[in-house]
């Protein structure tokens, strides 16, 4: 069994595609949809959790890939985005995993996006607001 | 100092009455005393003026206030103060006392503001026909604030004056009610910032000497001007730049005083007045810093040659809009006291730590601990056996970089000192602060 949660981006024209479809179908995997961001004629994107045989999981992959989707881990989710960052330290009491840190005697704050679990909690609690989503950007613009 | 003394046996012959009999030592302790006044009379006498000639040939000597502290170390306060001309301060934290006035100039036919919006955001029109201020928390009517809870506050006064000094198009919606000689009732147009005649910015209160460390002894998380405070002292918001901030290093206010040339936003500013809420006589340290929040700085400057980089829109989950801005303040050495005074460290700086659940907002209690800026930097202090994670809502890296630019601008020569035209008040003025009387509208004031 495996369990994973993964990002799949969608070239425009494939958005139509039954592609969750055949995830289930064809591969027998539990989809989890975390959150989809999808428009008719833009890139898409799907936030999603699949768990199932490890080997229909890699077969899956690969027929994605072959598809022409881009498969993305969830941890480049979230943006620190380092020129509206003013290093304040705010957010490295509220992450809960270390990805914001405060490095000492710098006094900067760094991000470690493979610690990231996209909690969310940092975008708001950021009074510079420094800290954005993909998928959240994608929608309002 | 004691080398300096002149021949004891002479002052002895002058005295009429010698009273007791007095070993060398005893004699060279009152004369140690008499020869400094009290810790008046000083070895370094250095005037602003000889200050800036230093500056206009490219020698003098700058420090900032974070390096100074290993200069003093090393040297001893005299000999440093012999050394050392200026040392630069810097600050970038939130400061809701902040805003801009504009000038707009005139539409054709001319207009009479009334109600203005600025990006949406309201601006303060109840002076001249089309002079405005614009605050830096000020709110669009349509944001929902803490309706739904707690409130985002996306965009405010602090946004709008970041976009202005950015150089962005802003739209102005507004509406008069007409007169003979301001006919225009509407207009909905935009301008940029170097399209207008002036922007002014003008804080009445920036660079707090010392601030609260906001904690949270409730059962659930707060959202405030310290930002998320997370329950049972979750833990510790702080907001001073400590030993680099601009009134620790003049706790009692002996150089900077109104008129005082600083930097503002990226640009050059001046101290214009004592700040809103200023409290000097707030208790102090032995080393003269105050243990709770104390001096205040009312600031102004040219919004034209500012940098957005230095006044930052900012969003406080569940408070409100405000704005960060970035000062710093040259602090000349006239004498090794100032030197003294500057070569103060984290260590020796002391944070009063308040609860925001319920005593500041509704003044119960008072500080929970008193703890310094070296403990709050090292992230996490211990407070009744508990250690709580510090965080602060105030950039040190910012302040750093503040004090170091303003130390280039003075090396460079282009940015000389000024010798305030009045003092601000300090701690002979004996200030209290009053609360909000809250009287009965009905009842008659009692004479
Ligand atoms: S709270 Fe925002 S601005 Fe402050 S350090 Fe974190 S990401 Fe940077
Ligand atoms: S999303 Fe959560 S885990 Fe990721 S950086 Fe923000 S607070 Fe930390």
């Amino acid at each position: 069994m495996v369990k994973q949660k993964i990002v799949l981006r969608f070239p425009p024209h494939l958005v139509e595609q039954p592609t969750i479809y055949h995830l289930i179908k064809d591969f027998d995997l539990m989809v989890n949809i975390l959150r989809a961001d999808i428009n008719p004629k833009k890139e898409g994107r799907l936030m999603m959790e699949l768990s199932g045989e490890e080997l229909n999981y890699q077969r899956a992959v690969e027929w994605l890939k072959e598809q022409g989707l881009r498969i993305m881990g969830l941890e480049q989710q979230i943006i620190w985005r380092s020129d509206r960052c003013t290093h304040c330290g705010a957010c490295t009491v509220i992450c809960p995993t270390e990805a914001l840190a405060f490095n000492r005697p710098e006094m900067t704050v760094s991000f470690d996006e493979y610690k990231c679990v996209v909690c969310e909690l940092c975008l708001k609690a950021c009074p510079a607001r420094a800290m954005e989503t993909l998928v959240e950007n994608a929608n309002s613009r | 100092m004691r080398k300096g003394l002149s021949d004891p046996g002479q002052v002895l012959t002058k005295s009429p009455r010698p009273i007791f009999l007095m070993t060398n030592s005893v004699l060279d302790d009152i004369m140690f005393a008499i020869n400094n006044g009290g810790g008046l009379q000083l070895k370094v006498n250095r005037s602003i003026e000889e200050i800036n000639e230093k500056i206009k040939t490219g020698k003098a000597v700058v420090f900032t206030a974070e390096e100074i502290i290993e200069v003093v170390k090393e040297k001893g306060t005299e000999e440093a103060a012999a050394t050392v001309d200026v040392v630069t301060t810097g600050t970038f934290g939130p400061m809701c006392s902040s805003g801009v006035f504009l000038n707009v100039g005139h539409p054709s036919p001319r207009i009479k503001l009334e109600e203005v919006y600025l990006n949406g955001v309201p601006a303060y029109s109840g002076i001249a026909a089309v002079d405005l201020y614009l605050g830096a928390t000020a709110l669009p009517p349509e944001d929902p604030a803490n309706r739904n809870y707690p409130g985002d506050f996306i965009y405010g006064g602090g946004h709008v004056i970041e976009d202005l000094v950015s150089g962005k198009e802003i739209r102005m919606e507004a509406s008069a009610y007409g007169t003979d000689c301001y006919p225009l009732k509407k207009i909905d147009t935009s301008f940029r910032l170097s399209e207008i005649n002036e922007a002014t910015l003008f804080n009445p209160r920036n660079a707090y000497q010392n601030y609260n460390v906001a904690v949270n002894l409730g059962p659930k998380t707060i959202y405030t001007y310290m930002g998320v405070l997370k329950l049972n002292m979750g833990n510790a918001n702080y907001s001073s730049a400590g030993q680099l901030s601009p009134l620790f290093n003049d706790p009692l206010l002996k150089t900077i005083g109104i008129g005082t040339r600083i930097f503002l936003g990226g640009g050059i500013g001046y101290v214009t007045w004592h700040g809103t809420q200023h409290n000097p006589s707030a208790k102090r340290a032995d080393n003269d810093t105050p243990v709770s929040p104390a001096a205040t700085l009312a600031l102004i400057g040219d919004l034209k040659q500012m940098e957005p980089r230095w006044l930052r829109g900012l969003s406080f989950l569940g408070y409100g809009a405000t704005m960060q801005v970035g000062m710093g303040v040259p602090i000349p050495i006239l004498n090794e006291e100032i030197m003294r005074y500057c070569s103060v460290s984290d260590e020796d700086l002391k944070a009063p730590v308040v609860d925001y659940h319920r005593g500041y907002p509704y003044k119960e209690g008072g500080e929970l601990a008193l703890v310094s800026y070296a403990d709050l930097k090292s992230g996490s202090i211990n407070i009744k056996g508990q250690k709580i994670p510090t965080a602060s809502l105030s950039s040190y890296a910012g302040a750093r970089e503040i004090a170091a630019t303003l130390k280039e601008w003075i090396e460079t020569g282009h940015f000389s000192l000024t010798a305030p035209s009045a003092p601000l008040p300090s701690l002979e003025a004996g200030i209290k602060l009053n609360a909000l009387p809250q009287r009965d509208p009905e009842q008659k004031e009692v004479k």
